[in-house]
């Protein structure tokens, strides 16, 4: 990094830098410059189509940019694989559930935990011998209320469960970024609370950064301390929630949905 | 919430019991192959029972691939070939001494991993679909070479050679009081059985390798792997090298079978260790068994050698029996057997879909 940078970047964690990707003439994510703090939760908000779970496949690798560069604390890693990023500390959370489905919940856990202990290259010693493991991948089970289904293959789980395994899989990956893409779609009002308190538990933690993509309005004036709008795959509009919700264009293109359909 | 508990503890009743038949046919199969010598002391039993042996490592180790890690391979022959002619050729130069053996053996298992090394890193970053092509390829190439090289491999006749006095036939392992062989049970100890308990032993031990790998942590990703490749990377593993990891893994195997079966066999060719017919042989034993399950290998490689060897035998018994019924006897004339082998294994796919170990089981995931 030859650049010099500003005093005020110094908490930076996360920027993405004139962000593009275009598929065939269509720039899904356009240009998009934006940087993240630590100890800041961030939430993405725009219509369908509008580039923003795009945007989270450019940040977590699985989409390589056209253009633009991706840096994290100091280090550019626009080059680096999927699980390079993983390992460097990037969390993510998968929108459409995206876990192993014949393995049992706690073997999904336990994969995630293994991953982010290095263990994976063992092959001389039984995976049940590593108990640590084990009783890490539990906690993060009892975390998100998921410890009687851990026996259970993913397959017999309810969709709302399936929703709090993506996340327990994201914490047993310990990273400083945590991006959550709609972590509540499709739980019912009494499994959703769950997960918000557990974001709200990460977003205490000053040297945990937080994206989040979400829909719901509640949930995003609750936990928000910044909302950026991505409309055709540009940074339209980025500031404090009170700000960016009132603004005009925000209510044209995002907030005109009717209010019910909003929660 | 409560129906799925319900449902799970009856599946769960049911996998138990399925696992209990698994089991209990294991250790029949374990038990008579390891017995093999006294229990069936014929030679042709023997060949059977050594055949069996060796095809429950080649098995288990593509299934390492195809049912644990979703990796198709037609190459696998090509590795089971290296190891024999490998050990084949060095017998014949060096004469029959275990240096050749080791060193021949080694030579096929380095040239293994290199070429498994080299497919894996230049072609795992592909679609499933070239791979196998690229696999396809690899193993065609070798076939070709082995028959054109006829000077080292004896070409389409394969190679005949001695291997070390141990496991020689006239070798006499224990003595009676008149100097004679001893009969144990009315077998002979003699080199036949050494050699048969080198080939026991030997997939023995290979096979409890590739048990303690699949309960591994590398198991378990390999396991992520098959399940979702796109997660197994999101969280953290380099996919690329896990597969070819278990890819020279597997080839490492299946060379090391290969030794096996040309010190058993004291003859190499194509047709026992090189041909694609064997690859077939490998695939259906797979899908007999059931992929994803170590114990699968073992009652795929068993009914299929079985069916192979005494299918024939069993039709000319029923077609002299139905002697004096109209059309009977010729469907089941011994010529036909290939036919009923076919109608076994359509059965065995419509009843077992997942295999026989994998339907017996019905996993409801692992603990």
């Amino acid at each position: 990094m030859s650049e010099t940078t500003v005093d005020a970047m110094t908490s930076v964690s996360l920027r993405t830098e004139d962000l593009t990707i275009r598929f065939g003439g269509h720039a899904a994510v356009n240009g998009v410059t934006c940087a993240f703090t630590a100890g800041e939760l961030t939430v993405i908000v725009g219509p369908n189509g509008a580039g923003k779970t795009t945007y989270f496949n450019l940040i977590s690798g699985q989409l390589r940019p056209s253009a633009g560069r991706i840096v994290k604390g100091d280090r550019d890693i626009t080059a680096l694989s999927a699980s390079a990023r993983a390992k460097s500390g990037i969390g993510r959370a998968f929108q459409l559930t995206n876990l192993f489905p014949q393995l049992s919940v706690l073997e999904n856990v336990r994969l995630a935990v293994q991953a982010q202990h290095g263990l994976g290259p063992v092959i001389l010693r039984s995976a049940r011998s590593f108990s640590n493991l084990r009783d890490e991948a539990y906690s993060y089970l009892e975390a998100t209320r998921l410890q009687a289904a851990a026996g259970l293959p993913v397959t017999a789980l309810p969709h709302g469960d399936q929703r709090k395994l993506e996340i327990a899989l994201l914490l047993a990956l310990k990273p400083d970024i945590f991006m959550f893409d709609e972590p509540t779609a499709g739980m019912s009002v009494d499994e959703a609370p769950v997960i918000l308190e557990l974001i709200e538990e990460i977003r205490k933690d000053t040297e945990k950064t937080v994206l989040l993509v979400e829909h719901k309005m509640d949930v995003v004036r609750s936990l928000a301390d910044r909302i950026i709008v991505l409309h055709n795959g540009e940074l339209v509009a980025d500031g404090n929630p009170d700000e960016v919700i009132a603004l005009p264009l925000v209510r044209d293109i995002y907030l005109g949905m009717p209010a019910e359909d909003a929660v | 919430m409560s129906d799925i508990a319900i449902d799970t503890t009856t599946d769960a009743a049911r996998g138990r019991t399925g696992r209990l038949i698994v089991y209990a046919i294991i250790g029949v199969i374990g038990i008579c192959l390891f017995l093999a010598p006294f229990l069936f002391p014929d030679v042709r039993s023997q060949e059977v029972a050594a055949r069996i042996c060796i095809f429950i490592v080649l098995v288990a180790s593509y299934d390492l691939l195809i049912g644990y890690t979703g990796i198709v391979s037609f190459a696998h022959t090509m590795f089971f070939g290296l190891g024999a002619y490998g050990t084949a050729i060095a017998l014949k130069l060096m004469g029959p001494g275990w240096d050749a053996i080791l060193l021949g053996g080694a030579l096929g298992l380095i040239v293994s991993l290199i070429l498994a090394a080299l497919v894996g890193l230049l072609s795992l970053r592909v679609k499933a679909i070239f791979f196998a092509m690229v696999t396809l390829a690899a193993a065609s190439v070798m076939a070709v070479m082995a028959s054109q090289f006829s000077d080292f491999t004896g070409g389409e006749d394969g190679i005949i050679y001695k291997v070390p006095k141990l496991f020689s036939p006239a070798t006499k392992l224990l003595t009676d009081e008149d100097g004679k062989v001893l009969r144990i049970f009315g077998a002979k100890a003699n080199g036949k059985m050494a050699a048969y308990y080198f080939v026991f032993f030997g997939s023995l031990v290979l096979y409890l390798i590739m048990l303690r790998i699949v309960a591994s942590p590398l198991g378990t990703v390999l396991e992520a792997i098959r399940e979702n490749e796109m997660r197994a990377e999101a969280l953290g593993y380099r996919v690329v090298l896990y597969r070819t990891a278990i890819f020279c893994i597997a080839a490492l195997i299946a060379a090391a079978a290969g030794i096996l079966r040309a010190v058993w066999l004291k003859y190499t060719g194509p047709e026992t260790s090189l041909s694609f017919a064997i690859m077939i042989d490998i695939l259906l034993m797979v899908v007999i068994g059931g992929m994803g399950t170590m114990t699968g290998a073992i009652i795929g490689a068993t009914l299929m050698s079985l069916a192979q060897f005494y299918l024939k035998d069993l039709m000319e018994v029923a077609s002299e029996a139905t002697a004096g019924i109209p059309l009977l006897p010729d469907l089941l004339a011994p010529d036909r057997w290939l036919l009923w082998l076919g109608v076994l294994f359509i059965l065995l796919v419509y009843f077992f879909p997942a295999g026989i170990v994998g339907t017996l089981n019905k996993k409801g995931g692992h603990p």
